[in-house]
C-alpha cells in the first residue's frame, strides 16, 4: 500500500462524506416538502371543494371553476403551440441553410426562456388585454403561455428531432419521397418520444405558473356556460387560485388543498414524461 | 453530411406534378421559417414594448433620482420614485440565495455525477426534477406556514416574512436548476483525465475535486449564472415570504423586490405610478439580459474546452 498522509487522508473523508450528506439533503428536502403538502392538504380535500363553484351566500369555496380554467388553458395553448414550435424546430434542424438565421432564432429562443414570467405578464397584459382590447381574459392568458412556453417546446422538438439518424433521412429521399414527406413518414415519428416529453414538460410549466397569469387571465373564479365564455371571461388557474386564497383571503386550509392537487399533478406529469419517453422509443 | 438534394432519382413524374410538388415543397419551407420566425419576433416585441413603455417615466423621474432614490412612495400626495431599495433588495437577495443554494447544490452534483451508484443517481435524480416541478407559489405558501413563523420566534421580531425568509426559499428553488447543469457540465469531463490523476496515486475525492471539477469550471459557472437569473426574475414566491414593503434591505427587514414591485401594484396603479411600475420592469429585463449575456458566454466556452 502506498503511504498517505494524514491531511490528504482527512481530506478524502471529509469529502465523501459532504457529498454524500448534500445529496441526502436534497433528497430528504423533497421527501419533506412533498409530504408537509400531502399532509396537510389531502384532510382539506372535499368532494364539495372540488366539484363546486365559490358561493358567498353559503360561505362555501369550491375549485372546480379554477380546475375547468386550468384545463382550458392549458388545452389552448397546447393547441397553438404545438404546430407553432414543431414547426419552427423542422426549420431549424431540416430546412435552414443560413447559419445566421439558425443562429438568430436560438439566440431568441434562450433570451425568451430567460425572461421572467413577471415581464411576460406585463406585456401581456398590455398588448393582449389592453392594447387589442381582450380584458382579462383566458384569451390573453393563453397567447402569453404560448409566448413563454415557446422555447421549451423549440429547444425540445429540436433535440429530439437531431437524434434522428441521417441514414433515415438519406433513405427517405432515396427512395423518391420529397423533403416534407420525409419529415412526416420519417423523422417525426422517430423522434415523437422526444417531442411529447418537451408538451408534457409544457403542461408542468402552465400549471404552476402565476405571476405571468395574474394580470392577463385573471384570477376570476366563475363557471362559464360554455367555452367560448370561459375562452372570453377572466379566469383564475389553480396556481393562481392558490395565492389569492392564501395571500388576499388568507384561507390557508384551502391552499393547502390547492397545493396538494398542485403536487399530486407534478408527480403525475414527471410519472407520464418518464413513461412516455420509455414507451414511443423505437 | 451530405444530403441528397431533393428531385433528384424521381423518374417517371410528369413535369407538370414534379412543379406542383416544388412549389409545394417550397411553400413547406417558407411556413416552417415563419414559424422560426416568430421566436425572433416575440423576443423583439417584449424588448421594444419593455423598453417604450419605461422610458416615458425615467425621463419624467430623472434616471439618477429613479435608480438611486432610496424612497418609494408611490401613493403619497408628493410620490417619491426611488427604486434603489427594490435593486439592493433584489440583488442581496439573490446573492444570500447563490450563497446558500450554490454549495449544496454543487457538492450534491459531484455525488451524482461521480460518486453515486446508478440506482441512487436515478433517485436524486428524480428528486432534482420533481423540486423543479413544484410551483413557485407552493414554495411560498410553505414559506409562509413554516419559516416565517420560525424566523419570528427565533429572532423576537413582530413578523417573520422578511429578507431571510425570502433567500431560504430562492435557495430552495435555484437548487435544482444549479444541480443539473452543473452535472451535465461535470459529466461531459473527458474519463481520461480522472484516470489520469486515479493513476498519479490521487485519492477519488482530490480527483473530483482538482481535477474533473476544474475542467467543468465554465459549465458550473453557467449553473451559478443560470440560479442568479431564476432568482432575480422570481415572483410569486417571493412576494409571499418578504413582507412586501419598501424597506432598504436588511437581513430581519421586510422587502420589496424588484420583481414584487411590479406584482404588488399593478393592479391599482394608474397615471406616473404605473409607469414607473414599467421602468421597474425595464431595469428588470436589463438586469436579466446582462445575466444571459454572461451565460451565453459561458456556456460558448464550455462547448469549445
Amino acid at each position: 500500500m502506498e503511504h498517505k498522509s494524514l491531511r490528504r487522508t482527512v481530506y478524502d473523508r471529509t469529502m465523501r462524506i459532504l457529498i454524500r450528506v448534500c445529496a441526502a439533503l436534497t433528497c430528504l428536502l423533497l421527501a419533506f416538502l412533498i409530504g408537509y403538502i400531502f399532509v396537510n392538504g389531502i384532510p382539506n380535500i372535499t368532494w364539495q371543494l372540488l366539484s363546486t363553484e365559490p358561493s358567498f351566500r353559503s360561505d362555501t369555496i369550491g375549485i372546480l371553476p379554477n380546475l375547468v380554467n386550468t384545463l382550458v388553458l392549458i388545452l389552448g395553448t397546447l393547441l397553438i403551440v404545438l404546430p407553432l414550435g414543431a414547426g419552427a424546430a423542422i426549420y431549424l434542424t431540416e430546412y435552414a441553410q443560413n447559419r445566421r438565421v439558425v443562429a438568430a432564432i436560438e439566440f431568441a429562443a434562450e433570451t425568451l426562456s430567460g425572461i421572467p414570467s413577471i415581464l411576460f405578464g406585463l406585456v401581456g397584459m398590455l398588448f393582449f388585454t389592453e392594447l387589442l382590447g381582450w380584458g382579462g381574459s383566458i384569451r390573453a392568458g393563453i397567447m402569453t403561455m404560448v409566448i413563454m412556453v415557446l422555447p421549451t417546446i423549440i429547444r425540445t422538438t429540436q433535440e429530439s428531432l437531431k437524434s434522428v439518424p441521417q441514414s433515415y433521412r438519406e433513405a427517405s429521399l432515396g427512395l423518391g419521397s420529397g423533403k416534407w414527406h420525409m419529415i412526416r413518414t420519417a423523422v417525426l415519428p422517430s423522434s415523437v418520444d422526444g417531442i411529447v416529453t418537451g408538451y408534457i414538460l409544457a403542461i408542468g410549466r402552465i400549471l404552476g405558473e402565476s405571476a405571468a397569469l395574474l394580470f392577463t387571465a385573471g384570477s376570476a373564479s366563475i363557471l362559464s356556460s360554455n367555452l367560448l365564455q370561459t375562452i372570453n371571461s377572466s379566469g383564475g388557474t389553480l396556481s393562481v387560485a392558490l395565492y389569492m386564497y392564501v395571500s388576499e383571503r388568507g384561507e390557508l386550509e384551502v391552499g393547502f388543498a390547492i397545493a396538494a392537487i398542485l403536487m399530486f399533478l407534478a408527480l403525475l406529469l414527471n410519472l407520464t414524461a418518464k413513461v412516455a419517453g420509455k414507451k414511443l422509443k423505437r | 453530411m451530405k444530403r441528397i438534394p431533393k428531385g433528384e432519382g424521381q423518374t417517371g413524374i410528369a413535369p407538370k406534378t414534379k412543379s406542383i410538388r416544388a412549389a409545394f415543397e417550397k411553400g413547406m419551407n417558407v411556413l416552417f421559417f415563419l414559424c422560426g420566425a416568430v421566436a425572433v419576433l416575440f423576443v423583439l416585441f417584449i424588448s421594444v414594448y419593455l423598453i417604450v413603455s419605461g422610458i416615458p417615466a425615467i425621463r419624467e423621474i430623472g434616471l439618477a433620482d429613479f435608480l438611486f432614490g432610496q424612497v418609494w412612495k408611490s401613493t403619497a400626495k408628493e410620490p417619491q420614485f426611488g427604486i434603489l431599495p427594490f435593486i439592493l433588495t433584489s440583488v442581496y437577495g439573490t446573492a444570500g440565495a447563490i450563497v446558500v443554494g450554490v454549495p449544496i447544490g454543487f457538492l450534491t452534483a459531484v455525488y451524482l455525477s461521480k460518486a453515486a451508484s446508478p440506482k441512487i443517481a436515478a433517485v436524486i435524480r428524480t428528486a432534482v426534477e420533481l423540486l423543479s416541478g413544484i410551483p413557485s407559489v407552493v414554495y411560498g405558501l410553505i414559506g409562509m406556514t413554516i419559516l416565517v413563523p420560525a424566523i419570528r420566534t427565533a429572532f423576537g421580531l413582530s413578523s417573520g416574512a422578511t429578507l431571510l425568509a425570502a433567500i431560504v426559499v430562492l435557495a430552495i428553488m435555484v437548487l435544482p436548476y444549479i444541480i443539473s447543469v452543473s452535472e451535465t457540465a461535470l459529466c461531459a469531463v473527458p474519463k481520461e483525465y480522472e484516470e489520469g490523476s486515479l493513476a498519479l496515486g490521487a485519492t477519488e475525492m482530490e480527483t473530483y475535486f482538482r481535477v474533473s471539477v476544474p475542467a467543468a469550471s465554465s459549465g458550473i459557472a453557467a449553473a451559478v449564472v443560470l440560479g442568479v437569473g431564476r432568482a432575480i426574475g422570481e415572483a410569486m414566491a417571493v412576494m409571499m415570504v418578504a413582507g412586501n414593503v419598501a424597506n432598504m434591505p436588511s437581513l430581519l427587514e421586510s422587502v420589496r423586490f424588484l420583481t414584487t414591485a411590479v406584482a404588488s401594484e399593478m393592479s391599482y396603479s394608474a397615471g406616473l405610478q404605473r409607469q414607473a411600475l414599467f421602468s421597474i420592469a425595464l431595469v428588470l429585463f436589463l438586469f436579466i439580459m446582462m445575466i444571459n449575456a454572461v451565460l451565453a458566454i459561458l456556456l460558448k466556452k464550455g462547448k469549445k474546452s
